[in-house]
């Protein structure tokens, strides 16, 4: 059993703006089981960041409980962390991002910690739209506990011990738009050419952006008859398009590729180029993605890829008129600025 | 790109890049792991039936393997191979009951071997077993040949050439030495079914220059005047000596004038420094003898007062190299060099000479006077005549010859049993899973990040003194280990098997190198531009698997794989497994052994 990774790389390994190769990125070994899902998002969290040349002490993982939140040890080493109670990343996440908005944050949650015990805190942190990436490794499990189904599991759909739930699933991506969301994705785990570009998106869009991943458990639910196994996945996935994250920096004309519908400029300045959606989807239309929504649960096909992006996202610090630096940069004089404005403030509510 | 067809020996061998380099192929990675378990005899044992002189090997052999080490391309160093050769052979035990029985009832088939050196001595190894009754001839008092005759003491003490050689002398077959051999028409008169000529390639190169015959009393071919310190026929020289070369016989000529009473020695060479021929640590331990290189100097005459050599002029020169690499040393235009002398060693090559094998005798020669040689079996174009080292195709190395002479003795137990010479035997081959539980691997698959280990030196002062006493003192068990454990294991291959493969992308997630892809298939061009990491370097193979599932292919680079298992280990469905990949190639006598 290996402990540690072999310190040597690929000695022509590419550096992104800052100087770094996508080793800088990485973290400890997993521990997770070999072949789990979560791995691979792992790995595509690293290549989307060292390829956005994000400054790795600019980011702070956030996390809940389970095998989904202690993923985050195997990437961005790095980055700050933050591994929290059961269901309750996203208001650990609201706190830290009043405090300083100048971070990225990343939660990484699972579909226990997401759709069961912090069902409430995921509807609210989507509704008040916090400028964050919330990726769901969803493996339609509780494999920290051998495999029980979880709220997320397909109705029908049988783990390798399990019979046949007999439940409703909970649609993530659904109930993040009922939330109101502003940015919603789907992907797998085995879809990195997918994954990486809406990590991308998501970590430019400037709101709360939902990636729900789904993310085969190898050790209870890879087996025929689950619907989150590897297999079912590759067979019943359905892309709403290909998503093509051009970065700012970038002369978009080296990158053009014709056929694109869409072309959505980013809040900073990059862009997302969206090709051959699905014609019935209009990824800016709440209602349209509904709909498609509804419409692949019928045909009990997976839809994946960009599925909604609100271009006009208002965030939470938007909403809130917070202040610009962080709090920890802020001198006494501006947090406590005396009992005249005291009275003007007063007074102005008189 | 067509899936790489495993089964093929020659794949996975290349994939174990210092094997693949050797000459004599010897598995240097499965011998490295007995060294760091301490299990010295054995890894002596795998050298000694490759390579037949650890011992010798272990301190003087050009390591065509370390350049090609695997650690080259993703650290810097390569694994001191050659010394941790020498490791095992200083720490053995007494190793005499392993070889192989003699036996007493020969099979009445004589063999001659020509020359006592390491091409006709492993002839005599692999036949001698066999029941051959071999003669050898040789005109040195001892056996080794060059070993012997041009590798100065303080590189290979006499004890160490001594014991390896005798261990084959040993073996009952029947040395005359002190002859010269000045026909082979006599020798193949006496009715031996085969003959063998290993006679190197002994006469040394000169130059002609003005002022050559006035000098000649103080200038003097390098090999000859080493066999001649050897033998002890010289013991000194002049306080200021020239060495002009620069191979490794000029490295020799240096260090060896510097410990016979040369003072002010300098090794002058035409060449820049970087393209001469010696190896880069053969270079070294003379600057580190204070002896200066002088490159780009190209000698012009000797200068003689009054029947005294008083020194040597030289044209300095730049080096040009046209769009084909090819290059010419060009004037600068500078004065001539003058460099004082007392001494002038010559050692700019040497040749083969064969004035002693008659024209008629079915023996074809080239335009060169070389013997036309047959490069797999050493045949020559008389059937009963084979040639081996550095008397076949030109002087090349230790471990070149002993490649040959393995060779050449197939070749001749063929040949005496009735075969064609060219049923040459398969490799053998096994490939065997490492893995032990869950986890678990029978090698050590943890990656060292140690830098490569500098080995000892005795003092400067000591070893000056005295040209017998051995510079290099050789890894301590201790650092013996630390060195092996730099080793990658790359005969422990990463061996795929599609049909268990669900796709999930673990191995390409950890694979510290990013050695593995899933893509589509494509021309291999384009394929390495599509793939996980970089990969350029198109020496190194690429694995590709049949189709997968999803129609893509697994594509795994060789290149830079540290053969730390993380892709096995990481596999839910083991549709990766580590397997050791042992090749050996089959001697005189074995059927394809392993």
């Amino acid at each position: 059993m290996s402990y540690q990774i072999p310190k040597f790389r690929h000695p022509e390994l590419p550096v992104n703006e800052l100087g770094y190769t996508k080793a800088d990125y990485e973290g400890s070994i997993s521990t997770l089981c070999a072949g789990c899902g979560h791995d691979s998002i792992s790995g595509a969290i690293v290549k989307a960041c060292h390829e956005l040349s994000i400054e790795p002490h600019k980011i702070a993982k956030m996390s809940g409980i389970g095998c989904s939140s202690k993923a985050p040890t195997y990437f961005l080493g790095k980055s700050h962390g933050f591994n929290s109670v059961h269901g309750r990343m996203p208001s650990v996440v609201t706190g830290a991002s009043m405090a300083n908005r100048n971070m990225l944050y990343l939660g990484v949650s699972g579909d226990g910690d997401t759709a069961s015990i912090g069902m409430g805190q995921f509807a609210h942190v989507a509704r008040r739209n916090l400028n964050m990436v919330y990726i769901v490794m969803n493996n339609g499990c509780y494999g920290l506990t051998k495999g029980q189904d979880s709220a997320t599991t397909d109705e029908g759909s049988a783990s390798k011990k399990g019979d046949p739930n007999v439940y409703s699933a909970i649609d993530l991506c659904g109930t993040a738009l009922q939330m109101g969301a502003t940015f919603v994705a789907r992907s797998f785990s085995g879809d990195k050419g997918q994954l990486v570009p809406l990590i991308k998106a998501a970590i430019t869009h400037r709101g709360f952006a939902l990636i729900d991943v789904v993310s085969p458990c190898v050790t209870f639910n890879n087996n025929p008859g689950s619907t989150k196994s590897y297999e079912f996945v590759r067979e019943h996935a359905e892309a709403t398009g290909t998503v093509d994250f051009v970065p700012m920096r970038k002369e978009i004309t080296t990158d053009y590729k014709p056929g694109y519908t869409h072309e959505v400029t980013m809040h900073d300045g990059s862009s997302l180029h969206l090709y051959k959606l699905d014609e019935n989807l209009d990824p800016f239309s709440r209602r349209s993605a509904i709909n498609t929504l509804e419409d692949h649960r019928d045909a009990r096909s997976i839809l994946t890829g960009l599925i909604y992006m609100d271009k006009d996202s208002q965030d939470l610090h938007d909403v809130l008129q917070t202040s610009q630096r962080p709090l920890n940069a802020l001198e006494e004089g501006e947090l406590c600025p005396g009992n005249n404005m005291l009275e003007n403030i007063n007074a102005s509510l008189r | 790109m067509k899936p790489t067809d495993i089964k093929n020996p020659e794949y996975f061998h290349k994939v174990v890049d210092c094997q693949y380099a050797c000459p004599a192929h010897t598995p240097v990675p499965e011998y490295i792991r007995l060294i760091a378990a301490e299990r010295y005899s054995d890894a002596y044992m795998i050298n000694w039936q490759s390579n037949v002189f650890p011992g010798i090997l272990g301190r003087t052999c050009d390591r065509p393997c370390e350049p090609a080490c695997r650690r080259v391309r993703v650290e810097e160093e390569p694994v001191a191979i050659c010394r941790l050769k020498r490791v095992a052979a200083d720490n053995k035990d007494d190793i005499r009951d392993r070889f192989p029985d003699i036996p007493r009832r020969k099979n009445g088939k004589r063999i001659a071997l020509i020359g006592a050196g390491p091409a006709s001595l492993t002839v005599a190894r692999d036949l001698a077993p066999l029941g051959y009754i071999i003669d050898i001839f040789d005109n040195q008092f001892a056996g080794g040949g060059m070993m012997r005759s041009q590798i100065p003491s303080f590189r290979l003490p006499i004890e160490v050439l001594d014991e390896e050689v005798n261990y084959i002398l040993d073996m009952g077959v029947n040395a005359t030495f002190d002859i010269e051999v000045t026909s082979l028409k006599e020798i193949l008169d006496q009715d031996y079914e085969a003959v063998f000529v290993g006679t190197g390639a002994p006469r040394g190169k000169g130059l002609n220059l003005p002022g050559l015959e006035d000098a000649s009393a103080h200038v003097y071919l390098g090999i000859d005047w080493l066999s001649s310190v050897a033998f002890e026929h010289t013991d000194s020289i002049g306080k200021r000596v020239l060495v002009l070369g620069g191979g490794n016989t000029a490295m020799d000529c240096c260090r060896t004038s510097k410990r016979l009473g040369g003072d002010d020695v300098r090794v002058v060479v035409r060449s820049p420094f970087e393209d001469m021929k010696a190896s880069p640590w053969e270079k070294e331990d003379a600057m580190h003898e204070g002896i200066p290189i002088y490159n780009n100097h190209v000698p012009k005459e000797f200068v003689v007062e009054e029947g005294e050599l008083k020194g040597m002029t030289f044209e300095k020169v730049e080096a040009e190299y046209d769009e084909n690499g090819k290059r010419s040393l060009v004037p600068t235009g500078e004065d001539l060099v003058f460099m004082e002398a007392d001494d002038v060693l010559m050692a700019i090559g040497q040749e083969n000479a064969f004035p002693w094998i008659e024209r008629d005798l079915g023996i074809e020669f080239d335009k060169w006077d070389m013997p036309v040689v047959d490069e797999v079996t050493f045949q020559s174009t008389n059937p009963r005549v084979f040639f081996g080292g550095d008397s076949a195709f030109g002087p090349e190395n230790i471990i070149t010859a002993v490649a040959h002479g393995h060779q050449a003795a197939i070749s001749i137990d063929l040949l005496c049993s009735g075969r064609g010479v060219h049923e040459r035997p398969a490799p053998g081959v096994t490939l065997a899973s490492q893995k032990m539980g869950v986890h678990e691997w029978s090698y050590d698959n943890a990656v060292e990040a140690d830098q490569r280990y500098v080995v000892p030196l005795a003092p400067l002062e000591e070893t000056l003194k005295d040209r017998k006493i051995e510079v290099e003192l050789g890894f301590d068990p201790s650092t013996g280990y630390k060195e092996a454990e730099r080793c990658l294991n790359c005969d422990v291959q990463t061996v795929f098997d599609e049909v268990r493969c669900i796709e999930c992308d673990a191995c390409v997630d950890i694979c510290p190198t990013d050695c593995i892809s899933f893509t589509h298939n494509g021309e291999e061009e384009d394929l390495r531009t599509r793939l996980t990491g970089p990969s350029n370097d198109l020496a190194q193979d690429l694995y590709v698997s049949m189709d997968l599932p999803t129609t893509r292919v697994m594509v795994k680079d060789e290149n830079v794989c540290l053969h730390c298992g993380l892709c096995a280990e990481r596999c839910p469905t083991s549709a990766w497994d580590m397997q050791k990949f042992l090749y050996n190639v089959t001697k005189a006598g074995q059927e394809s052994a392993a």
